[in-house]
């Protein structure tokens, strides 16, 4: 650009490093835990370089749990993918029916639709995840994926988002396939579902990571340990009466729960990126 | 913005909004009006006796120095949260747009850890700070003679929390103020840099005016963040302590509904709460969301 | 081969065939606890067909307490849970919710007599005439850990621990004179320095027998005695001889890691310091002042009982009264008692287990069972029994904490830590009444 000496040429790097370091640098001191023995830990200082129990650790968390969780990390891993899924997946396909028809087409009651999705925005989750907890029973969906997802499928985000999306499709594609004779739900599946791809794909991560990263509602719903997801698990394990924490298996459980999202928005970056600067502003 | 073409069709769209209205009745007004409701009983938690009190819950809360005490801490931490990740962020970001090599790792290292959950972040600096295992306290007590002990120096607890939460905040604005200085037009950051200005002085008088929309955008969900989403930090790194002093209020309002029991005093905190983000959000639309016209 | 297999196919059949009911038992242990949890149930099915228990690792007390809430006001209650000592209260506050254990009992013809119980324990969770309202299943009591090899480093003889308040604290100064970090820590402020405390010097800590005879009971720790034995703790913090390790059970890393030489921790943490430590210690009674008249008296429990939940059928009722009858017995009681830590719930289980010799090589064990029969309870040791209690306890913690911290003198942190745990007392009785 304009500046050509040497040290402006270096000083971005030398800043990008130091940062980069700073963010990296409680990752590694869970991973160093994450290969000592528990005793090592609890004898402070921890020394700071890798143990040699890796295998071992990570075996027992990804197989076992710690001795009485009775939810290895697998199991944990696997609920966490399904309700991540669950969750985006379904917030994008009610969030796209839903745009669909607030867009396309003029019904008694549209404001009112609209204006009752914004407004959830602005319920955060403490208020209502008591009496939500009341309906998921009664609804006898307590201990289920179903009771998992849905109370957190809805996203004014992604309805919006949506939205802003149809409104920019060119008006003249919409009239040209009513002439071709295609109905409505015809255009929605086969030109406008297809031309939403990024848009979706945006939502997805975003909403993926929503998803794995839900903490305060499984924590009140899970009461049974096949529907433990990592994030309760790494709760349950930190908070045992009158026990010792394994924090070596913590440590490698916390690992594993940071890797599966934090792989999807590194290889889905681009769109991600996108996602959140044109949704959120 | 153009009216959109307009099927027309009597059912259908009734049919299409239907699940996220269900959803959106039996997962969010309907807990909501419940919790509004609670907020004037005192009940004891098995629900068995149930009291009438009126408006009770509100006034001593109102009435309550611990509170307001409460409040105050909210709102410094969520502005130091705001401030701390917000200019960390945009001083990354400025060097990150430098043409530069590598500079898509570069941005990659910046992004992740904002797949990192709140409530990891927390174990993650609680695990580096403990002042009996862990190894920053460590260092600072015996090598740098600091003493540290967030057990008991409430200035400690809240520095480490804002540590914590501005952490997992940083790659969150970093990617919104790297794509505004990507949309800021360089043939007048070039015109100026021939004018002579040094690239301080042009940060400051060109750009940083063109990224004011983004910062506000940012300043507010940084505060919303910081009010409302820190919960799970503060549960593990402080416990609301030393005293009561990071006893933030989203933590106190399910402190006293899930631990103390109290449901009438948390239902009335919801509902303040509650209050506190519809006036939030309103501001934000008022001053930045046009967009949304109907 | 395949005969057998064939049998045990069969037999898959027959047993499936079998109406068995099953009850649900929600728990907080982990660990080896919480294994010894599923050991007792897995014996208990292994020992009969027709009643099934299934345990259930809820998280936390508090979590599991609360899970248990919002299952009962959803109608979808377990038949057993596990609650805290502090929040008994709580739970006997909620007739409608809990069916009383001694009821239970009775209704299905289980011999049941409260008397073959420890009555330190039993009496905690009992009425003031003597119902058993809850089971007793994991009770422990405060102890005192000290460190040998450190006590022989500073010149102490590793085999006597200080027994009084006076002689403990000049130990501990010695520990640290001899090198160590600090002197001691302790874990549980309020149960092991407020309310053992209390007790074990036979001094009361609420009114009206510490909460039993009524929910119109007042705080009345902030005495001239715990008020000397907080300033003490507190100049010896400023001096570093006492150092704060955190709320609950937090501080036990500075005892495991060496940087204190004595410790203040339930004997239910037993294995986990010995799990831990890289050195030898003792377990230990509690210290007390010599010049209280009736000191020590006896100490009190913690740990958490078995509630059972109102609204099951018969059969349910019948499959858990089978199951407490199962581990109260003396077997059962011992093996648990030997394999997790906690104290046996019955005398019996008791003499079995030193018969067997267990105490030779644990004595630790015995010295808490020991202080808890020290005496005969009184009125201010038989527990301890308040509404809203966690949140007196954190009201507590925090008061300490700020104590501590020099943000209240010791005096005026006492005074506040009465004033408003009274304060809480009064919305639990205007609640209640």
């Amino acid at each position: 650009m304009t500046e050509h000496k040497k040290s402006a040429r270096l000083f971005p790097h030398i800043v990008l490093w130091f940062a980069i370091i700073i963010i990296l640098f409680p990752l590694y001191f869970v991973f160093v835990a994450s290969t000592r023995t528990s005793a090592d830990i609890l004898s402070a200082p921890m020394p700071m370089y890798p143990g040699p129990h890796l295998i071992r650790n990570y075996g027992q968390a990804l197989l076992e749990g710690t001795k009485n969780l009775g939810a290895s990390a697998f199991t944990m891993m696997k609920n966490s993918f399904i309700m991540a899924m669950g969750i985006s997946s379904g917030k994008i396909i009610v969030s796209l029916l839903a745009a669909f028809a607030i867009v396309f087409f003029n019904f008694p009651g549209r404001k009112f639709c609209f204006w009752a999705i914004f407004i959830t925005l602005m319920l955060p989750v403490e208020v209502r995840i008591m009496p939500t907890y009341k309906v998921i029973s009664d609804l006898g969906m307590l201990n289920s994926y179903a009771g998992l997802i849905l109370p957190m499928i809805v996203s004014a985000t992604a309805v919006f988002l949506f939205r802003q999306f149809f409104l920019s499709v060119p008006r003249e594609i919409t009239e040209a396939s009513q002439i071709d004779g295609a109905t409505s739900m015809q255009f929605f599946r086969s030109i406008l579902v297809p031309m939403t791809r990024t848009p979706v794909a945006a939502m997805f991560v975003i909403q993926f990571i929503y998803g794995w990263n839900q903490y305060l509602w499984p924590l009140l719903i899970t009461t049974k340990v096949e529907y433990y997801t990592l994030l309760i698990g790494i709760n349950r394990m930190l908070s045992g009466a009158d026990v010792q924490i394994e924090w070596q298996i913590v440590m490698a459980t916390t690992l594993l729960a940071l890797i599966p999202p934090v792989l999807v928005v590194v290889i889905m970056q681009k769109q991600f990126v996108a996602g959140m600067t044109d949704t959120e502003k | 913005m153009a009216k959109q073409y307009e099927f027309s069709s009597k059912g259908l769209p009734y049919l299409l909004v239907l699940p996220q209205m269900v959803i959106v009745f039996l997962f969010f007004f309907w807990p909501s009006a419940q919790a509004i409701w609670q907020s004037f009983f005192l009940q004891d938690p098995f629900g068995g006796k149930v009291i009438f009190v009126g408006f009770e819950n509100y006034t001593k809360l109102f009435t309550d120095p611990d509170y307001w005490a409460s409040f105050r801490v909210s709102t410094s931490f969520a502005i130091s949260v705001a401030f701390s990740s917000m200019t960390i962020a945009l001083f990354i970001a400025v060097q990150a747009n430098k043409k530069i090599k590598y500079d898509s790792f570069y941005k990659t290292m910046m992004i992740w850890p904002y797949a990192v959950a709140t409530m990891v972040a927390g174990v993650l600096w609680l695990f580096m700070f403990n002042p009996n295992v862990g190894i920053i306290a460590w260092i600072l007590k015996y090598k740098l003679g600091v003493e540290w002990s967030h057990l008991l120096k409430s200035d400690q607890a809240f520095l480490l929390l804002t540590l914590a939460a501005s952490w997992k905040q940083i790659s969150y604005n970093f990617v919104f103020f790297l794509a505004g200085l990507q949309s800021v037009p360089l043939p007048l950051v070039e015109a100026a840099a021939i004018d002579g200005a040094g690239p301080v002085k042009r940060f400051w008088t060109i750009i940083f005016p063109l990224l004011s929309p983004t910062s506000f955008y940012l300043l507010v969900m940084n505060l919303v963040y910081g009010f409302f989403e820190t919960f799970p930090i503060v549960h593990q790194v402080t416990a609301g302590g030393p005293g009561k002093a990071t006893q933030i209020l989203v933590y106190k309002v399910r402190r006293d509904g899930v631990i103390n029991l109290d449901l009438g005093s948390s239902s009335a905190q919801s509902v303040i709460l509650m209050f506190m983000v519809i006036s939030l959000t309103i501001f934000q639309f008022r001053f930045i969301e046009r967009r949304v016209t109907y | 081969m395949k005969r057998i297999a064939l049998l045990a196919m069969i037999a898959l059949v027959v047993v499936g065939a079998y109406a068995q009911t099953t009850v649900e038992f929600w728990h907080a242990m982990t660990g080896k606890n919480g294994e010894m949890v599923q050991a007792l149930a897995d014996k208990f099915n292994a020992s009969q067909k027709d009643y099934k228990v299934q345990p259930v690792y809820k998280g936390s007390y508090s979590d599991t307490m609360n899970a248990g809430i919002a299952a009962f006001r959803a109608g979808q209650a377990p038949a057993i849970i596990q609650v805290y000592e502090v929040g008994t209260a709580t739970m006997m506050a909620a007739k409608g919710a809990v069916k009383p254990v001694y009821q239970l009992m009775a209704e299905n013809n289980e011999k049941f007599d409260p008397k073959v119980y420890i009555p330190t324990i039993t009496s905690y969770y009992s009425t003031s005439d003597g119902k058993m309202l809850s089971l007793p299943f994991n009770s422990s009591t405060a102890v005192m850990y000290f460190n040998k090899d450190a006590f022989k480093k500073a010149g102490l003889d590793p085999e006597k621990a200080p027994t009084t308040w006076p002689e403990f604290f000049a130990v501990a100064q010695k520990l640290k004179d001899s090198g160590m970090e600090g002197g001691f820590t302790t874990n549980w402020i309020s149960w092991i320095q407020l309310e053992n405390f209390s007790a074990w010097h036979n001094i009361p800590f609420g009114t009206r027998n510490n909460g039993f005879d009524g929910l119109d009971t007042q705080l009345v720790y902030n005495s001239p005695l715990v008020l000397k034995h907080f300033e003490t703790i507190y100049d010896l913090s400023k001096k570093g001889v006492f150092i704060y390790g955190g709320r609950e059970n937090k501080a036990n890393p500075l005892f495991i890691s060496g940087k204190v030489g004595m410790h203040f921790e339930s004997i239910g943490g037993y294995g986990n310091m010995k799990a831990n430590a890289k050195f030898n210690f003792g377990v230990a009674r509690l210290p007390y002042y010599p010049d209280v008249p009736g000191a020590p008296q006896n100490s009190i429990i913690g740990g958490a009982s078995l509630w059972v939940f109102n609204g099951k059928s018969k059969a349910e009722y019948k499959a858990v009264a089978d199951f407490f009858s199962f581990i109260s017995e003396t077997g059962m009681q011992a093996y648990w008692h030997q394999n997790t830590g906690y104290v046996p719930i019955t005398t019996a289980a008791y003499e079995l287990t030193k018969s067997q010799g267990f105490y030779n090589s644990n004595p630790g064990h015995e010295v808490a069972i020991r202080q808890l029969l020290n005496k005969a309870p009184t009125g201010n040791s038989m527990g301890i029994r308040f509404g809203n209690f966690n949140i007196i306890r954190e009201i507590e913690d925090q008061t300490w904490e700020d104590i501590l911290a020099g943000k209240i003198s010791v005096k005026d942190g006492l005074d506040k830590m009465v004033r408003e745990g009274n304060k809480t007392l009064r919305d639990f009785e205007r609640l209640h009444k």
